[in-house]
């Protein structure tokens, strides 16, 4: 994206849910992905090379930024610089198209785990 | 594997699988179908999510900024009924969605386990975005000056409401004048244990300190939470 004329005070180009079709929900399964869902390419999902060569730009470039490492939704968006709410749908049929896996956020009944808490303090204590 | 779309998730999934009434015994242990994420080794990679809170201008970016490496988030979102009230959408049809930006940094603990930072929209018009935010948050940062102590009620009344464990974090402007944790907390009656912490969101190490502080009080308040859950007699075991 580098070395274009316009500047993001001009707005984006393309309305955001262009790239979408006008969806702007994640179709049929209806997930609302977390912004901390872990999406990683799968490589047992059944979409082969030819699945991936009838992709739409957006969706192959998010399908390359898993491929490099596993990543949260909302790293996606900003690495993709999508809306998240693009990227919500874009993931959606990569998910149906068996390209990705997704990961569900742990659900806050059962979020900190002791060993984890403890994992975490020490981690942030030797940033 | 070829049903992804279930088995990836636990609940949204469960829905569909018409056929597992046999496994009805199991339903005060959710987690414990198959098909979540845990069992799966190669995701098992897990996702923390804290919020950094506060007013205009107390330092929410310089904060997140301090201590990961932070990137823009965009987002498009449906202008809910709290959004109309602040924009006048009269005569301008179909402007239903609005973009909101907001900071958002990780912190690699280790391979497989991630902090994420999110710092909440400062404005009162970007409410509804909250909801989503602080589902399954570890806990929150409420970021404070004492200049301005009444920029963070709003933070301070969520997350109270929604009990959702926070710290107070006063960030300590030079010019401002000093003010100890205890008057803080006082002036800002919060409920009894939560930290107020005094720092320099500029810091890295002071802004460390104030994320180790919401994680040991995050995990005090949990573990307290299931203490009560399980009733009086969980001391005699």
């Amino acid at each position: 994206m580098n070395g274009q004329w316009y500047d993001a005070e001009a707005g984006p180009l393309v309305r955001p849910y262009a790239m979408t079709g006008g969806r702007t929900k994640p179709g049929p399964h209806g997930v609302r992905f977390d912004l901390i869902a872990l999406v990683a390419v799968d490589p047992q999902g059944g979409a082969d090379e030819e699945a991936e060569s009838l992709l739409g730009p957006e969706h192959r470039a998010l399908l390359g930024l898993c491929r490099s490492e596993t990543q949260s939704v909302a790293e996606l968006a900003a690495d993709a610089d999508l809306p998240v709410g693009v990227v919500r749908v874009l993931l959606g049929d990569l998910l149906e198209g068996g390209h990705v896996k997704v990961s569900r956020p742990v659900p806050p009944a059962q979020l900190p785990d002791e060993r984890i808490l403890r994992e975490v303090i020490e981690g942030l204590r030797a940033l | 594997m070829g049903q992804h779309d279930n088995r990836t998730f636990g609940s949204a999934g469960s829905a569909g699988r018409a056929g597992d009434a046999d496994t009805e015994a199991d339903a005060g242990a959710p987690d414990a179908e198959p098909g979540t994420v845990e069992e799966d080794g190669e995701l098992a990679a897990l996702a923390l999510k804290i919020l950094v809170a506060g007013g205009f201008g107390v330092g929410k970016t310089t904060l997140v900024g301090a201590v990961s490496e932070i990137r823009p988030l965009r987002t498009e979102e449906q202008l809910s009924e709290a959004g109309e009230l602040v924009d006048d959408t009269d005569g301008v049809d179909h402007k239903t969605t609005t973009t909101v930006a907001m900071d958002f940094g990780r912190i690699t603990i280790r391979s497989g386990l991630s902090l994420y930072l999110f710092g909440t929209p400062g404005q009162d018009r970007f409410w509804f975005l909250w909801d989503e935010l602080s589902t399954g948050a570890l806990g929150a940062v409420v970021l404070a000056d004492t200049r301005r102590l009444e920029d963070c009620f709003p933070a301070v009344d969520y997350f109270e409401h929604r009990r959702i464990p926070f710290v107070v974090a006063v960030n300590c402007f030079t010019e401002a004048r000093r003010y100890g944790a205890h008057d803080v907390s006082r002036a800002l009656d919060l409920e009894q244990g939560t930290p107020v912490v005094l720092c320099d969101a500029r810091d890295r190490d002071s802004g460390k300190e104030v994320l180790i502080r919401l994680v040991e009080y995050a995990g005090r308040v949990h573990t307290a939470r299931l203490l009560d859950s399980v009733g009086p007699q969980a001391g005699s075991g």
